[in-house]
């Protein structure tokens, strides 16, 4: 088994933990050479588990035929096939995994099952050199501190209720906009904010460590149908309370834990303002400020493969008969021995 | 502030807390400081709540019965709360080293306190023995309530009891053991067997979730 940094042994990954039905192509010593993605756009509302899941089955054949074209590589040069096994919505979950177990059976190589926020932030630190950061990886369904200690990525802080990227999603649909297909709603609230002049007041929910973003949800929709400020106040309104929040628990962990990084990771890095604001907390605890690129900021196959090849390297594979997934699947419940801390 | 020391003792990420004179009274300035990040509006509107919340929790505190510095002057706008300089020491450094009696003294003595705190609906948020002083009378006085919050239910009483159980164990391993049973019984003293019971057993059920997997 070429399990080894050889840059000719490839890991496939495969993302469907939500929306994105993602495929990547990785070599064993870090090249994305592929990532290959097909996102669902509701109709209307927001993710309907079962229709993304078809979605995903009907552009499975599709997107994996582009990974491996764009790669130029063969399926018999595939060593390793890795999929996110949780944490996610359940039926677009179960179809990766199936894809994922038919692959590595038929071109009888391991498969590695992969958490989806391991994923997310060792691509970040792939990506950045970042060695041993706190993280703050906020996406549609995650909002997550943490840092690793003793063997585990710990969570220092977390949402308590909703994800700051369900929050901007919601908050979108609730005022009327509309979304375009490679434009996410958190950029388009973003675009707005900027227009944004005048601060209206709106609930900041920090307990602890950990943020609640149901409240200010609410009132942010309340504060626009009342006219309480225009779209463009609201939105830059909602960013600044939701930011310093996040910006707020971070700090905190980063001077529990003075580690020497601050990394940001998930769909919701690609947010100028929110890399403005942890960059200023990063520069006063003399961390170095590390952003994970627009590319393999939202969910994608690369971190997959790559969280994979990590696993697999340190000796952890995923039998077939234990590769059920599991939607609640923690952070902290991955023994992630190949961090060395 | 009527010159005198100023002498910076605590740095945390949220406020700073300096040594001063007070009308010739030796006090203790806890200042919460502009944070760059955060616009001027909402920055303001953050430390002022903060600044009128913790004078408040720690008188609601006194009138419970526990111990806490008496508020000399809040100043909103500034976003400084002058307090009571308490002597002693923190039950941090002298934990380990009383004799065991007083060890268990002290113990049950904090879960005294932490008793009558919850029965009031008052959950600290930050129970450590850095966050307690040892007064030369033998009295424990609660300090920092910066993470307090007010809640009548069962999750935060859990969480604030099991941060007191990790704080035991990391700084003083030796002794965690009887010392948070001792903790328990205190707490008993205050809120009665019922109530501590089931405390304890939410105790037992946050930390057997993913979070604190490692004490399984």
């Amino acid at each position: 088994m070429p399990a080894n940094n050889s840059a000719r042994s490839y890991c496939l990954g495969i993302e469907s933990t939500a929306d994105d039905f993602g495929v990547a192509v990785v070599s064993f010593d870090g090249k994305v050479l592929s990532n290959a993605n097909d996102s669902y756009t509701p109709k209307e509302g927001g993710i309907h588990p079962r229709e993304a899941a078809r979605h995903h089955a009907e552009v499975a054949e599709k997107v994996l035929t582009e990974a491996l074209e764009t790669a130029s590589v063969k399926p018999r040069d595939i060593c390793l096939v890795a999929f996110a096994q949780g944490p996610g919505l359940g039926p677009c979950l179960r179809t990766g995994a199936t894809a994922a177990r038919a692959l590595s059976s038929y071109l009888d190589v391991p498969l590695v099952g992969v958490n989806h926020c391991v994923g997310h932030i060792e691509i970040g630190k792939l990506a950045t050199g970042a060695a041993d950061p706190v993280t703050l990886y906020v996406s549609g369904g995650n909002t997550i501190v943490s840092a690793f200690e003793a063997g585990r990525y710990r969570i220092f802080g977390e949402t308590l209720d909703i994800a700051i990227g369900n929050c901007l999603d919601v908050f979108a649909r609730a005022v009327g906009l509309q979304q375009k297909k490679g434009a996410p709603f958190g950029a388009i609230v973003e675009q707005l904010a900027r227009e944004g002049e005048r601060f209206v007041s709106l609930p900041y929910t920090v307990k602890g460590m950990d943020l609640s973003f149901s409240g200010l949800l609410t009132a942010a929709v309340n504060a626009f149908q009342s006219k309480k400020g225009s779209l463009e106040d609201v939105c830059f309104s909602l960013q600044e309370v939701a930011f310093s929040m996040l910006t707020e628990v971070t700090e905190r962990a980063l001077a529990h834990t003075e580690k020497p990084e601050v990394l940001l990771t998930g769909g919701v890095a690609a947010n100028k303002k929110l890399q403005s604001m942890l960059g200023v907390i990063a520069e006063e605890h003399d961390a170095r400020f590390c952003v994970v690129p627009l590319r393999l900021a939202a969910d994608n196959g690369a971190m997959i493969a790559w969280a994979g090849i990590l696993a697999y390297k340190s000796g952890i594979s995923t039998p077939i008969e234990k590769s059920y997934v599991d939607v609640k699947w923690r952070l902290e419940d991955v023994y992630a021995p190949w961090v060395e801390g | 502030m009527g010159g005198g020391i100023n002498v910076l003792i605590k740095k945390g990420a949220e406020a700073s807390l300096y040594l001063e004179t007070w009308h010739d009274r030796k006090v203790i300035m806890k200042r919460r400081h502009p944070k760059k990040y955060r616009i001027p509006e909402l920055d303001t509107m953050i430390r002022s709540q903060r600044t009128v919340h913790e004078p408040h929790i720690i008188h609601e505190a006194k009138k419970a019965g526990v111990p806490t510095p008496t508020i000399l002057e809040v100043d909103v706008a500034e976003a400084n709360i002058v307090m009571e300089y308490v002597e002693g020491k923190q039950v941090k450094e002298v934990l380990d080293t009383v004799a065991p009696e007083e060890r268990l003294r002290l113990s049950g003595l904090m879960g005294r306190m932490i008793g009558r705190l919850h029965k009031h609906g008052i959950i600290h948020g930050d129970l450590t023995t850095s966050n307690m002083i040892l007064t030369p009378h033998g009295k424990i006085v609660f300090v920092d309530f910066g993470l307090s919050e007010r809640s009548e239910e069962l999750e935060p009483k859990g969480v604030d009891l099991h941060l007191m159980k990790r704080a035991l164990q990391s700084t003083h391993y030796k002794h965690a053991k009887e010392c948070f049973k001792e903790v328990m019984k205190g707490y008993a003293e205050s809120v009665g067997q019922e109530e501590t019971k089931k405390v304890a057993e939410k105790i037992r059920e946050i930390e057997k979730r993913g979070r604190y997997v490692a004490e399984r």
